[in-house]
Order: C-alpha cells, then structure tokens, then sequence
C-alpha cells in the first residue's frame, strides 16, 4: 500500500494544474492512494502476514494461530484488514464520489463548461487507469450491483418529484418518443449494423442478425441517469425537459422486453410471427404489470402513511421500504422496475405527503436526493473504471458504424415522429424544439449494464459490443453533454421560467378547469376535462377518506395554497415586526383599506405586505407548490401555526439570534426601559398600534385566534426584554401581559403558544415554537433532533 | 336518436364558420348538440342547459351558464343579458374555446388571447361596470369552493381579499393610505394573467365528438 503512495504524489501536480488549492490536492491523493491500495483484491489475504493474523476477525482460522509458535509478544497493534474489507471499500467509493463532487464545485471555471458527468468519468477512467498500472485487475460495475443499489435511488427520486401535471398532459407524445421511438431505433441500428456486418466480411460476418438487433435495442434507449445529470444543468424549459425525461423513464418497458426476446431466441435462432405477438403481449404486460405493482405499493405506503402519527420518525423509511419493494417485486416477474418505481412514488405522493409531518418530508426529500446524487456519481466514476477494466475488443468499422446510425436513427425517429406528434398536440414542437430533443437522447450506463449481462457463449462478440456501446456513451455523454449548453443559449430555447405562482393565477387554474370541465359538458363531449374532473371527484370522494388521515382529506386545494401563502406572510410578519433589521414600519404599499370600500374595521384581516416580502413568499410559495402542509384543526386564517419550511424558519432563526444580539447591546447601556429609536420595540410598537395592520376578527370561540394587544410605545414589553434576558429560563411573562403579538388560544388544550420574538434563551422558546410549529408527535417534548437538523 | 330536421343550407354554416373559425364539420355536430339542448327548438334557454347532469356537480354551472347568455360574449357590442339564445349566438360562445392556430402572428396571437380573457372577465364582473369589485371577487372564489361548506366560505373571503391585494400591488403599486382601489380592470386583468398561457389552456378538442352522446337518452 505505501508504495503507490510516492509513485502518485509525483505525477499528479504535472496532470491536474488546474487545481487550485494544495489541500485539495492533499485529500484528493490521499483517497485515490487509499483506493488503489484497496481496490486491488488480496492485498489483505492472510496467507501472507501470519504474524499479523493474530488478531483478526472470528473467521480466520484458529488452528492457525494455536500452532504459532509459543511465546510472541503480546501483539499491541496489529493489522486485520480482511475483517472489513467490504465496508471499508465500498465506504472509500462513496468518500471518493463524493470529494470528488465536493471538488468539481470548488472549481467554478471547469464545472461550468464541463457538465459533472463529463468530470466523473474522467475521474473514473484515472482511478482506473491507476488501478491497472499498479498491477491488479480494476473493479468493473457489476450489473447486479447497478440494478439493484444504484438505479433504484435516481428514480424514485425522479418519480417522487415528478411534476404529475406536465407529465398527464404530454403523455401522449412522450409515449409515441418512449415506445415508438426506441422500437424504431432498436431496428433501424440492428438492421443496418446486420447488413454491415455482412458486408464487412470475415471478422464481423459471424454477427447474427438477432445479436445485432439485440444490441440496437439495447443501445437505444436513452438513458435516465444521464439525461438528468446533463438536463439538471441546463435548466430547459419544462415541456422539454418532461419530454426527454418521460421518455427515458417509460422506455424501459420497452428496452426490457426487446433484451429478453432477443434474448431468448438468440439460442434459438430464429424468430417466429408467433413470437412477435407474443412480444408485443409481453410488451403490454411488462408495462402495465409494472405500473400496477407500483401503483399497489404506492396505496399500501399511502396507507400505512395514515397511522404514522405517533411514530413520525420512521415516516420516510416507509416510503422508501415500499418503493424499494415495489421495484424488487416488479424485477422479480421481470416486469419493468422503473415505472414500477414511477407509480409507486407518483402514486403516493399526495397521500403521504398530506399525512406525514413536515421534518419527514423534508428527511424524504434530502434523502432522496442524497441518495440519488451519490448513485449517480459513483455511476458514472465506475463506467470510467469499468472502461480500463472491461475487456475490449475495438473494431473500427462496428464501431464508427455503430455511431453513426445511433445518431441517424435519433434524428429521424425525432423529425419523423414529431411529424405525427403535431397534428394531435395544440402546443406544436417546434424545430428548436424537436433539436433539443433528439440532441438529447443521451445513452448511459443503463446500456453498458445490460451488454454486461450478456453471456459469452451466446454472444462471442460480447466484447466488441461493449467497446462499442461504451464508445456511444462517451460520445453522447461528453459531446453532446458538453456542447448542449451552448448550444441552447445559440439557440434561444426558452429556459425555465422562474414561474410567480399567485394567487390569482391559482385561482384561475382551478377556475379554468372548472370552466373547461363545463363546456365539455355542455357540448356533450367526453374529453380530457371530464375525465379529469370525474377522476378527481372520485379521488375526493372515496381515495382521499380513506388514505388521508383526519381533517385534511376534506381540503380543498385552493384553500391548501391560500394557507400556506398566510403562513408565509406570516411568519413573515412575526419575524419582521420583531426583527432588528426593519427599520421603519411596514413601507406603504396596497393595504386592505385601498381595496376595502369604507368598511368598519372589525372586518380588516391582511397584514400589509411589503413588494420584497411578497416576493420571499412567492419564491418559497413557488419551491413548496406541490405539498399541501396543513396543521391546523380549523381553517382559520388567524391562527398562526406556522409550518417551519426550512427557509422562512432559519431566517426566523437567524433573525432573532440578531435581535439577542442587539438587545444584549442594549441592556448594557440601559438602565431605564427605554428602547432606542430604533429598536425592535418601537417597530413592533408601532405595527401593533397601527389599526391596520394586524385586524381583529370575531372569532368563534371554538376557534383559535391571534389577539392583537395594541400596545403603546411605552408598553410593558420593553420592560419584558430587559427581565427575559436576565432571568433566563424562566417562563416569559409575556403572555401574561398580553403585549404587542401575541396568539392566545382559547381552548384549553392547546399549549400556550408564544410567537413573540423576544424569547429569553433559545432552547425555552425554540421548544415552545416548536411545539406549535411542529406536529405534536411523541417527540416533542425532547427536540432534540431538532436543533442539529436546524442549524 | 338524433333525429336530423332539415339541414340548414350551406350558405348559413359558411358564413357561420367564417365568423367563427369553426369548421363546416364542426359547425354540424354543434349543431346537432345544440338541437338536442334545446328539443330540437330554434332557441336554447337556460332551463334546457341547466339539464344537462354532468353539470350538477360543477361548482361554477351558473356563472358558466350566464355566459351563455351575455350580451356582452356575442361579439356584437351588446350588453345585458337575454333570456334565450339562437344557433349562432351559440357557436359564438362556443368558439372563445378554440384553440388557436399554429402558424399565427404575434398580434393575432395576442388578440385572441385578450378575447379570451375578455369572456372570462366578463363572467367575474356580473354588474358589467367594466371592474371587478371586490364583491365580485370574493363571489367567484366562494362560487369555487362552494363545495367545502361553511370552512369554504370563510376562507374565501380570506383567499379573494389577498387576491385583490396582489392585483393592486401588481398593477397600481404603492398607494396612499387614504386611496382607493376600484377593482380590477381589464388591463389589469390581462396584466396579472400573464403567466397562464391562456390561448393554449382555454381550448377544447372540438372535433373528437363522441357520437354515443347522441344516441343516448337525454331527459326531458
């Protein structure tokens, strides 16, 4: 193992100008040293170092070290390497994947030219090439190991985050490209690299047409992992990302079925008509056998969702453990995985996101995509690896021909389908469009797994297929990857749009639909619309009672989105009023007395909302559309629980640490409780004597309500900081006075919930919040788990 | 069965589809559907739409019913509403909800989008005082969850109000205290449904008719 280290040390500066920093440099030969060490199998064999087998792990052979010889020392350190070995090296894969991620980010220059993929394999190919130059036989990607360990995490994630509204409303063209497109690939490329095969004569004249056709189907698929990580970057817009993603996911059905007729009858030989239907049953059944089983599981984890509870912190693993089986299961039938996994995480999403509370759908989310990201970059170093490692056997013509046709048949599957695609679609593809689409077919190692599987007897020319299919990944990955960003800035494709999601568009989609499900009616034609509308009502009706639990299956989705809006504003509010940086009050923007038409006050409800405030509320009001985050057992817009997105609640956070801050600074010069022009209080002071700003409203008594206390500028609160910050951990008295914003609830059961942000230490207060902020599960007394997951 | 009466001549659709861009086949099958609305009367009222089943569920039937017989939709400068309404002031209604066509110019693009938001203004202001107040606001969205009781009603106030705020904070920006704002405008209208494509969305497939609806039993 030391030996590597000096060779590497001296010819990494020459190789890797580029980096910048020595540290980098540092960390980075230390892992790879690590790695090829390790990665070379037997280093750690106990035949070679009896002496230091002592001890080792209960498996070695105790015979052995009886029959050492009598009186060693008593072995103070010693080396058992074999004991770990697994976890260690699949530990180091994971560190090297993600420094290496950790370092492509530091270097701005280069990850904004060169997409990561590119930087991954590249890494990949060294690692490999290290590998073999220090004499072992480099670590190939092993098919099982990416089918069952690295795929899955990428598209779940995919599924679970797959706008469904996009996705439903172009899924007809996304079949015609997934189904028709790859068939016609797979034959176009078969056909014409069989008939090249012949042509060529003696050494490619032994390639059957069946082993050609097998290799186009599987080399035509385009593949998941890589248009994500290439399409990630791009930030295109949304049709043409759910296009080339839809596709890539639905095609795999079709990818599954072609490779295992091929498959099949390869030791057969031929191919009847029989066969055919056959196949195209299959196809049917491997597709929709698959949604099925995802569907299934997706309503058994909706389900199970419901009684989660009391047991919030094992919420997200229900997720996962369903959707993983749902996948194994679906494999076990040889059905197709992937849309397996699609349903199942399209399919339980809206339950399961209204049952679980928020902390897990956040652990959901940051799992997904850390697991997710961490696939896809040690995907993409092992197929830099496993191209040093696999064995070759190149061919100039196959090769060449291989790529050629691969693009051929893109671009005129993509021109000729979207020919037919636009008499159906109201939305036409554009050229631009249609562009973009077949320039981003990439393939990926979805194909070079599959080629892996395939067995030698068979197919003697194994090699040369995968020479060939590694070379159209490269080429895809790293030309077309490369060049696609550019490529769309000369092009002026539309980019995504930062889309302002307000209210009153909200309110016209729904009003809209509502409007269109109608005429529909009326002109006594079952379209979209109706089936649409039919569907929802029967998800309302029946669906919704029964894997939702409690109140929020009635909600409406409009009034979902106006309180998550409210809780925005205010949470805003809260942390502005008392938030040291405000420096006068509210600017004067529309209030509600511009639009109210000379009524009584009792009735004014909105706080004014400042431009860049409303536009924090969008942004995150845009991130959080698609959950619907309701805590509240009445739908009252005045009682302010509100639901800590991660954003609103840090700066919530960091906010009030600031105002500790100033307020320390300010006991030490006051000895008198009076606050300084402009201090917190007087902002807050005058918020709360502004009769405008924050309205009563009658409320029930039923149900909870803020109470607004408007308070003068000399009020007892100024008293209250001086004494809170003194007397730390005792109870605020706040409440108690009744000063400036505070939230009463009446009913008795609820705790008191003190939203003033003067709290005397954090962790008194942080757990009151919490426990309004949160979902009152078992947890909420000790949140602990809180304060390291905020931070 | 659709039992057909004597067609209208040729010149009438045409003239029909010229002003309405519907096509001749098109115009037929409407027809027909009209004829079966209506009990094969020459004029359809809102009793006969308010028939039709599917309806009942919808949350907004009479707002979307009304429209039919705006004035204000039948592209001829009136206003006020009438009580029943003829073929032709049925397609008109009808062809706010055809989808534009591909190769359009930017201006024909925009001004079929200002038709369109034009019908769906037209259905908010009722009092058709050219804004929509903040009465008729809180109508709409209280009309669209009318279907969550009592919770709805509540909120919608809550909902309709922060809607009229973002339309003011929109369009007119800061405003004084002591100022007033009317109601919502049509420019203002069209200014803050920018972002919904509308040309696009507000269409329906015209030509996929389904002719099982026909032959099926309609009540009386």
């Amino acid at each position: 193992v030391p030996a590597s280290y000096a060779g590497v040390y001296n010819t990494y500066p020459l190789i890797f100008p580029g980096l910048q920093s020595v540290m980098e440099l540092k960390m980075f030969l230390l892992v790879l040293g690590l790695l090829v060490g390790t990665g070379s199998p037997d280093m750690g064999s106990s035949q070679g170092k009896c002496s230091e087998s002592l001890v080792q792990g209960p498996q070695t052979q105790e015979n052995r070290t009886h029959t050492t010889h009598s009186k060693k020392p008593f072995p103070v350190l010693s080396f058992g390497y074999d004991y770990v070995r697994l976890p260690f090296e699949i530990s180091l894969w994971v560190l090297l994947a993600s420094l290496m991620k950790l370092g492509f980010h530091l270097m701005p220059r280069l990850s904004s030219i060169v997409p990561e993929s590119c930087l991954l394999i590249v890494v990949g190919l060294l690692v490999g090439g290290l590998i073999k130059l220090v004499g072992e036989a480099p670590p190939v990607l092993e098919s099982n190991i990416f089918f069952l360990y690295l795929l899955p995490p990428i598209i779940l994630d995919a599924g679970y985050f797959l706008p469904i509204r996009q996705f439903t409303e172009n899924l007809g063209t996304i079949l015609m490209f997934a189904v028709v497109g790859t068939l016609w690939n797979a034959f176009f490329v078969g056909g014409l690299l069989y008939g090249v095969c012949q042509l060529e004569g003696h050494r490619l004249v032994t390639v059957d047409l069946l082993s050609c056709l097998l290799f186009g189907s599987i080399i035509s698929a385009v593949d998941p992992v890589a248009v994500l990580a290439v399409f990630e970057e791009i930030h295109i817009n949304e049709l043409l990302h759910i296009l080339v993603f839809g596709e890539s996911l639905l095609n795999d059905a079709v990818t599954v079925v072609l490779y295992h007729l091929f498959e099949e009858f390869s030791s057969v030989g031929t191919i009847t008509v029989t066969d055919v239907l056959l196949g195209i049953v299959c196809f049917l059944v491997v597709s929709l056998g698959g949604i099925v089983v995802g569907a299934i599981y997706g309503i058994l984890a909706a389900f199970t969702s419901r009684f989660t509870s009391h047991t919030r912190v094992i919420e997200p693993l229900f997720v996962f453990l369903y959707s993983y089986m749902a996948y194994l299961s679906a494999e076990v039938f040889h059905l197709s995985g992937i849309m397996a996994l699609i349903a199942c995480g399209a399919v339980m999403r809206p339950y399961v996101e209204a049952n679980i509370s928020h902390k897990s759908h956040t652990t959901i989310k940051y799992f997904l995509k850390m697991w997710s990201s961490v696939s896809d970059t040690l995907i993409f170093i092992f197929l830099g690896v496993s191209t040093v490692a696999g064995p070759h056997e190149w061919n100039w013509i196959f090769v060449v021909a291989t790529l050629i046709f691969c693009l051929v048949a893109r671009v005129l599957g993509v021109v000729g389908l979207t020919f037919v695609i636009n008499k159906f679609r109201i939305v036409k593809l554009t050229s631009k469009d249609q562009f973009i689409i077949a320039y981003g077919g990439l393939r990926g190692a979805i194909a070079f797994s599959l080629v892996y599987l395939l067995n030698t007897d068979h197919f003697p020319k194994r090699n040369m297929f995968l020479t060939a299919i590694i070379t159209v990944i490269f080429f895809t990955v790293f030309v077309q990857g490369m060049t696609i960003r550019p490529l769309v800035d000369l092009l002026a494709v539309k980019k995504k749009q930062e889309t302002k999601r307000s209210i009153n568009e909200e309110i016209h989609t729904q009003f809209l639909d509502h409007l269109l499900t109608g005429i529909e009616d009326i002109c006594g034609h079952y379209g979209h619309h109706h089936w649409k509308d039919k569907l929802n009502r029967f998800n309302k009706k029946y669906v919704k009672k029964c894997l939702i639990a409690g109140e929020r299956s009635k909600e409406p989705q409009l009034i979902a989105f106006y309180h998550k809006m409210e809780m925005k504003q205010a949470i805003e509010l809260v942390e502005s009023g008392g938030g040291s940086k405000l420096p006068s009050a509210m600017p004067s923007t529309v209030s509600m007395q511009n639009i109210q038409p000379k009524k009584p006050p009792q009735d004014r409800a909105l706080p004014q909302l400042s431009k860049a405030r409303e536009e924090e509320i969008r942004k995150i009001l845009r991130t959080n559309l698609q959950r619907t985050r309701q805590r509240l057992r009445s739908y009252n817009r005045h009682t302010l629980i509100a639901d800590p997105y991660e954003d609103g609640w840090n700066e919530i956070l960091i906010k009030r640490k600031k105002m500790k801050e100033l307020e320390k600074k300010m006991n030490n010069y006051l000895t008198v409780p009076a606050p300084p022009p402009d201090s917190p209080t007087i902002a807050r002071a005058r918020l709360a004597s502004d009769p405008q700003a924050w309205g009563l409203k009658s409320a029930t008594e039923s149900i909870p309500s803020i109470k607004v206390d408007l308070a003068s500028p000399q009020s007892p609160e100024s008293v209250n900081i001086v004494d809170e910050i003194g007397m730390k951990g005792s109870q605020p008295k706040v409440s108690e006075e009744g000063g400036g914003l505070t939230m009463k609830v009446p009913s008795p059961t609820k705790p008191r919930k003190d939203q003033t942000t003067d709290e005397d230490n954090d962790k008194e207060p942080q757990q009151r919040l919490m426990r309004c902020l949160s979902d009152p599960g078992p947890a909420a007394e000790e949140e602990d788990e809180d304060e390291p997951f905020l931070h | 069965m659709g039992s057909f009466q004597s067609l209208p001549d040729d010149h009438q659709y045409r003239t029909l589809s010229l002003k309405t861009g519907f096509s001749l086949e098109q115009i037929a099958i409407l027809h027909n559907r009209f004829k079966q609305l209506s009990q094969n009367e020459e004029t359809l009222r809102r009793d006969d739409l308010k028939t039709i089943q599917d309806l009942e569920s919808n949350p907004i039937r009479y707002q979307i019913i009304e429209a039919f017989f705006d004035r204000r939709n039948f592209q001829k400068d009136g206003v006020g509403s009438v009580e029943e309404i003829g073929f032709e002031e049925f397609l008109t209604v009808m062809s706010y909800f055809r989808a534009p066509a591909h190769h359009i110019t930017e201006e024909q693009r925009e001004e079929i989008r200002r038709a369109k938001l034009r019908f769906l203004f037209n259905m908010h202001d009722t009092d058709n005082d050219g804004t929509i107040t903040l009465e008729e606001y809180r109508h709409v969205v209280e009309e669209l969850l009318s279907r969550s009781g009592a919770l709805g009603r509540e909120t919608a106030k809550g909902i309709a109000d922060a809607a009229m705020l973002e339309v003011a904070s929109i369009s007119v920006g800061p405003m004084a205290p002591d100022e007033f704002y009317e109601g919502i405008t049509f420019e203002h209208f069209l200014k803050i449904l920018k972002g919904i494509e509308i040309e696009t969305r507000m269409h329906i497939r015209f030509l996929n008719m389904d002719t099982a609806v026909f032959c099926k039993q309609h009540s009386v």
